[in-house]
């Protein structure tokens, strides 16, 4: 694991994209341009990470089924363009897609470690809480993931993959942490809206509210890459940022624009928040009590706490 | 070519932010109900140097029980500046509280005429020590509760005299660095003459405290608040500070824990107070 006080920090970039909605060769063509760019720079990021459908833009509907991949595709196409703009180049790259595999779809996120030898898929999450309600319409079109996974971020250690509303429910980072993840990162989608707030969409200050909460509650940093631009007048609200484990926002794009948002993540800040605030090692230690509770409605054969 | 978004660009020696008006108003409620509440002393006692502790602990004095409750001493030896003098008088001033100056030469040279080889040190502990005795005996005198203020800072770094500066039984401004007490002045209003100015014991012609510690305050505040969090040394020089400053301030901190407690009791039974009879301060 890098990103530690002998190695210096780990470079991240976050790219904060505007796809074309559904034109995924395109969208490659302009990853390709991305990735040269990431390539050119001083340093070099050593983790890029990558919105919620990344090269398709967000609200496909019926649509999904023609631009969805297999997780290896998508694997290739990706890391092949960093190959032909970086050589042998080492770099772990985190990227949102719809995935297929033996006929169903998911909305998925992929982790790729390339190094002078070959390309690894370390993990794909599949997203597990699909928004189906009001604009949002994903369980139509999509099947749900049904775990967690923390896995082993050669950069990073370990580190888990949310995907957008996975976010919001309190409990799946909080799993993802106790599973000992150290870095969650989310790519996402998240149409704004929320005109009633001062300076900014209600939805952007909720959004860093929810993000800040994760990481100081673990002690742990949060990378969220935000998509961006409209799609059919929704606008995507970027706002892509690196928290730290103190809640600190260690930087944070705009709203609207497509960007590339570089953070520099010490990664042993992690003991340094958790010695500092234990909640974590403070939950170890109560939640096989809670989960015992046999008021819990799932215990009693009920599905909800008023006995139905 | 997409736009690159940086971090902002991160000074490691930036010095850890207040936001004064909240800092204040805690304060204030800080000192009213230790005098107020649970001690129902109306009166408060503070010894003014001319420095900006001192100055700054007089202000947060005359918000929380007003200026005629406020007794601000000057004491003044005979080798002390004549600026140190005239900058107390200006806080006196601008506060309108009572104002009292005790010259404690006659009482440090009663003394130091037997130890003519007292080394400066030496000298400058008997009279911060002096000092300490005559705001305990104006305490007394004014029934009035005397106020500390020394800072976190010097707190850390050990720089102080023990059961001298120290000695109140209360501190508004122990957990504030320098650099935050003198942004917490200027928010006061404290006159800029001696929040300037550069801070000095006094205890001798042209001492200042940067020049006795060997390192700046902004950046020894930079040091100390991320060496407080649990930061090893290699970790800080990692982040941009300097090791040799790093070192200099992890020395001071960690060979002056001993003068942060009470006295080391040897315990001997069951009962040992602190030890196995504990009651919180307050109860």
């Amino acid at each position: 694991m890098h990103g530690n006080s002998e190695t210096g920090p780990a470079l991240v970039a976050l790219v904060q994209s505007k796809p074309r909605k559904g034109a995924y060769a395109e969208n490659l063509a302009s990853l390709r341009a991305v990735f040269s760019q990431l390539a050119s720079l001083e340093p070099v990021p050593e983790l890029i990470v990558l919105p919620e459908a990344a090269l398709t833009g967000y609200f496909l509907e019926g649509a999904v089924y023609e631009s969805a991949r297999s997780a290896e595709l998508f694997g290739h196409e990706v890391s092949s363009l960093w190959r032909d703009v970086a050589g042998e180049r080492p770099v772990e790259i985190a990227a949102g897609f719809y995935e297929v595999e033996n006929g169903s779809y998911y909305n998925s996120a992929i982790w790729l470690a390339l190094d002078e030898r070959e390309t690894r898929i370390i993990n794909v999450h599949r997203k597990l809480f699909l928004p189906t309600y009001g604009v949002f319409d994903e369980e139509r079109f999509l099947s749900r993931g049904n775990r967690v996974r923390v896995f082993n971020s050669p950069l990073l250690g370990p580190t888990a993959l949310l995907i957008c509303e996975d976010a919001w429910h309190s409990i799946v980072p909080t799993i993802a942490a106790l599973k000992g993840a150290r870095t969650i990162v989310v790519p996402s989608a998240a149409p704004g809206r929320g005109i009633e707030g001062e300076g900014e969409l209600l939805s952007i200050s909720r959004w860093r509210e929810l993000l800040r909460g994760i990481a100081m509650e673990h002690g742990c940093f949060v990378l969220y890459a935000g998509l961006a631009g409209f799609e059919g007048g929704k606008g995507m609200t970027g706002s892509s940022r690196a928290i730290a484990p103190d809640g600190e926002i260690l930087v944070e794009a705009d709203a609207r624009e497509g960007c590339i948002v570089r953070a520099e993540l010490f990664l042993d800040d992690v003991e340094i928040a958790r010695a500092n605030l234990p909640l974590l090692g403070d939950l170890r230690a109560v939640l096989p009590d809670l989960l015992a509770d046999d008021e819990l409605p799932w215990l009693r054969g009920q599905t909800d706490a008023t006995g139905r | 070519m997409l736009p690159v978004v940086d971090p902002p660009k991160r000074d490691p020696y930036t010095a850890p932010k207040i936001d004064p008006a909240v800092a204040a108003r805690w304060l204030v409620g800080f000192l009213r109900d230790e005098c107020l509440g649970r001690r129902g002393m109306e009166n408060a006692v503070v010894g003014l140097s001319g420095g900006v502790d001192s100055a700054v602990t007089a202000y947060l004095c005359v918000h929380a029980l007003g200026p005629r409750n406020v007794h601000l001493v000057r004491m003044p030896y005979r080798t002390s500046s004549p600026t140190s003098l005239h900058d107390a008088q200006l806080v006196i001033d601008a506060l309108g509280a009572v104002g009292h100056t005790v010259d404690i030469t006659a009482a440090v040279d009663g003394y130091l005429q037997y130890e003519p080889e007292a080394d400066a040190r030496r000298r400058g502990n008997v009279m911060a020590r002096t000092r300490m005795l005559v705001l305990f005996d104006q305490s007394a005198k004014l029934t009035a509760l005397p106020i500390g203020t020394g800072n976190k800072t010097e707190r850390l770094l050990g720089y102080f005299t023990w059961h001298a500066d120290d000695t109140p039984p209360i501190n508004p401004l122990g957990d504030l660095f320098k650099t935050q007490v003198w942004e917490l002045a200027r928010y006061l209003g404290v006159p800029p003459a001696i929040v300037d100015k550069a801070p000095s014991a006094d205890l001798e012609a042209n001492q200042t405290d940067e020049g006795d510690l060997g390192i700046r305050y902004a950046r020894a505040d930079a040091i100390l608040s991320s060496m407080l969090l649990g930061y090893r040394d290699e970790q800080l020089h990692a982040r941009g500070f300097d090791a040799a400053e790093v070192a200099l301030v992890r020395r001071r901190v960690e060979g002056t824990h001993w003068k942060r407690h009470l006295p080391t009791t040897a315990m001997l039974t069951n009962t040992a107070i602190n030890e196995f009879y504990l009651r919180p301060v307050d109860y």
